[in-house]
């Protein structure tokens, strides 16, 4: 049902593109996508500071850009710093009277690497300030701009340049950060999941984070074909693959409580969503069991803590 | 004429933002630079400032809080020392790149390790090639009214560059000097609210930051040699402006006793105060010696230099920093450099004193000169040491 509504839905999103075609992402990508999704779902009204990442360099080559709004990008880990001067230069001048008041909402948009790791700490103190912001991280789950190197936010058992499947190692030894989590823990009224494979859903969350004072964060996956070693026509699918088999749930952490945007009575089994991806080709029996095993413990835990609708 | 206060020179820094209307404060405390953060957020509770003030969780963000709301249009101030200024270092280069008009005070302390609080050049040196508008300042007055300079000349539209006030750590920071304030109209009608060329605003979209491929990187690199060059006329105008409403006249390079002399030192900062009783103790015993103090390190003064000192026998360059396995304290590799085309130039030595807070007296650079005098008589017309090492 969902699925199907998802799909006519789109239809009824504007026609009107924010983040403009001609940019130099990959063919397939879904972070651009997601990008174009958000941009569609705020609107003019907006000014976004971006991470050094992918979505910096596809859109931005001198004298080019792909931005029909506002945009501004300084380095790799401080978006959330620059929007909060952002942020904070708007509201201090039209306090002033230098400016006309109006609703603009900021924005910080970086990759997972730029949040999870190397922009965690201007992340938190953005958040812990309580600046009126959105933080979007779109995660596809490791550091794609300079080559596929593992990043904090890359699963278990993912080949990447720096943690390469070999004789001895299997990938990346570590399990994904918990970013959404991290972000709910700082206490902020909004927190949620994303994929673009889910466009409706996605928007509303944008739109809700924007309409919500303080601060906001939303967890993107976004599916990179080049990094994820997939075929770029299968980014859709793999996104709601990703979905149902619980490896990436949506859900929306309001105020503290948590609300599953979609919840499946049965997981799909995590191997259909694998074996479309060359960075698991080397992946075990034993090790897919161990990632289901994983996969289904988070996902009842995540249930449970939204039947509960108390948090953390 | 203002009113004339003994205060401590962090305090009369903090009051000068206050007076300059920002509109954004964002730092990290570190000493010695915590007591201008701290008068400043006490100003801001009291209502005494309305501005937008942020303790942030580093200095980096500090910064970066600055680059945002800069790009929107607000008057920004940070205010850092030594590890911190290392640690934003990354963002320096780039608020300067993007041409965002901040304006930051460093209390200069010592680069770790050893981790030492005290005053040296050796922090401000690390980002030397960074691209901003950089004054030393010899004392509490030179530090307040440079806070409003900075500003003027930062967002002229024909500047857009920002600027660094370097302010010696506890020999300049901590001390109570007189202070001649000046009236606020004054300084409303010195200093406007900034109206930016290009902001972040919806209403007229803009994108800033974009990457640069190999056939466009030089053009931006020389955009902004050009434009830091070029400000030198807007630096001397806005100080023209600055002495014909307060009397005080400032020069790129100021000089004490020097058109004669013989030997000329050649300092920046607080030293220069010490250095000039120093000249009046050897001018005493009849010695021709004098002072050259360098007030603007970016855009570097060739000319007013060469002007101070061209006449002179020999320079004693007294540096505060060091370059390791260089050549020498990066004062006097400027000062050669800017000698170096002129068929009749004074012989350059090279001090490196007073790091990490050690004391340096009259009498120590007495001591330089005797010693600078002795090596250049006696044919060493290369000479650079470390002054006043212990064995
Ligand atoms: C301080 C710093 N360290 C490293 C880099 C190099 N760098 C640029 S983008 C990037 C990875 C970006 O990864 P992510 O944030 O996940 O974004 P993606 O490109 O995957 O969208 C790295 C390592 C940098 N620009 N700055
Ligand atoms: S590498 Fe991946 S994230 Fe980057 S543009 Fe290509 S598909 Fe998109
Ligand atoms: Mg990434």
């Amino acid at each position: 049902m969902t699925e199907k509504l998802n799909v006519f839905a789109v239809r009824t999103l504007t026609q009107k593109e924010y983040f403009a075609p001609g940019h130099r992402a990959c063919q397939g990508c879904a972070e651009a996508l997601a990008v174009r999704l958000v941009a569609k779902a705020l609107g003019r009204n907006v000014i976004i500071a971006s991470a050094t990442g992918c979505m910096e360099v596809v859109s931005s080559p001198i004298p080019f850009t792909a931005w029909r709004v506002p945009w501004f990008h300084v380095a790799f880990e401080n978006a959330a710093a620059v929007a909060s001067g952002i942020e904070s230069g708007l509201k201090v001048l039209m306090r002033k009277g230098r400016l006309p008041r109006k609703k603009i909402v900021t924005i910080a948009l970086a990759g997972d690497g730029g949040t999870a790791d190397i922009g965690l700490q201007a992340l938190s103190g953005a958040l812990e300030r309580g600046h009126d912001f959105i933080y979007i991280c779109t995660d596809n789950e490791a550091y794609m701009n300079t080559g596929i190197q593992r990043s904090s936010s890359t699963p278990f058992g993912a080949s990447t340049t720096t943690s390469p499947a070999g004789k001895v190692k299997m990938g990346q030894i570590t399990w994904k950060k918990n970013m959404p989590a991290i972000a709910a823990a700082h206490n902020i009224p909004y927190v949620a999941t994303a994929c673009p494979s889910y466009p409706i859903d996605l928007v509303e969350k944008v739109k809700k984070a924007a309409s919500i004072e303080g601060p906001a964060y939303l967890h993107i996956l976004s599916v990179c074909p080049t990094g994820w070693r997939s075929a770029p026509e299968l980014s859709i699918k793999l996104g709601r693959l990703a979905v149902e088999t619980g490896i990436f749930p949506l859900y929306e952490v309001e105020h503290g409580k948590y609300h599953l945007s979609i919840d499946f009575p049965r997981l799909r089994p995590i191997k259909e969503y694998i074996r479309l991806q060359g960075r698991f080709r080397h992946l075990t029996e034993e090790m897919i069991g161990q990632i289901e095993e994983r996969v289904r413990k988070e996902y009842a835990e995540l249930k449970e803590k939204a039947a509960k609708g108390v948090a953390r | 004429m203002g009113k004339r206060v003994g205060m401590e020179v962090s305090i009369a820094a903090a009051e000068a933002v206050k007076q300059a209307n920002v509109d954004v404060i964002s730092a990290y405390p570190i000493t010695p630079q915590t007591h201008v953060v701290e008068h400043l957020s006490e100003l801001v509770a009291n209502g005494e400032l309305d501005a937008e003030f942020f303790c942030v969780e580093s200095e980096h963000s500090a910064l970066s809080v600055c680059v945002g709301s800069e790009a929107t249009g607000a008057r920004s101030f940070t205010c850092t020392s030594s590890q911190g200024l290392a640690l934003m270092s990354e963002i320096t280069y780039i608020a300067s790149a993007l041409r965002l008009p901040i304006v930051m005070i460093i209390a200069n302390r010592a680069l770790s390790a050893p981790i030492s609080i005290w005053n040296d050049h050796s922090d401000v040196m690390s980002i030397r090639d960074c691209g901003w508008i950089q004054f030393f300042a010899e004392n509490g007055q030179d530090v307040y009214d440079h806070v409003f300079i900075a500003y003027r000349l930062a967002e002229d539209r024909n500047v857009l560059l920002p600027a660094i006030i370097n302010m010696d750590g506890f020999t300049l920071s901590h001390v109570i000097e007189p202070i001649e304030f000046i009236e606020q109209e004054k300084i409303d009608r010195f200093l406007p609210p900034y109206q930016p060329v290009h902001r972040l605003h919806p209403d007229r979209p803009v994108s800033m930051g974009g990457i640069a491929l190999p056939p466009i990187f030089t053009e931006t690199k020389k955009a902004h040699e050009v434009a830091l060059q070029g400000s030198m006329p807007k630096i001397l105008e806005t100080w023209k402006a600055f002495g014909d409403m307060t009397g005080r006249y400032y020069q790129p390079v100021e000089t004490y006793k020097a058109e004669d002399a013989e030997t000329i030192m050649v300092i920046m900062g607080s030293f220069g105060e010490t250095a000039s009783a120093a000249v009046d103790l050897m001018r005493e015993e009849g010695r021709s010696v004098g002072l050259a103090k360098i007030r603007l390190w970016r855009p570097f003064p060739f000319e007013a230099f060469k002007q101070a000192t061209l006449h002179a026998k020999q320079l004693v360059v007294i540096d505060r920093a060091i370059s390791i396995g260089g050549p020498g304290g990066p004062v006097a590799s400027e000062v050669k450099a800017a000698l170096y085309g002129e068929p009749i130039r004074p012989v350059v030595y090279n001090f490196v004193a007073g790091l990490g807070g050690r004391d340096v007296s009259p009498s120590d650079f007495i001591k330089m000169v005797d010693k600078a005098e002795i090596e250049i008589e006696e044919g060493n017309r290369e000479g650079y040491e470390i002054y006043g090492v212990r064995e």
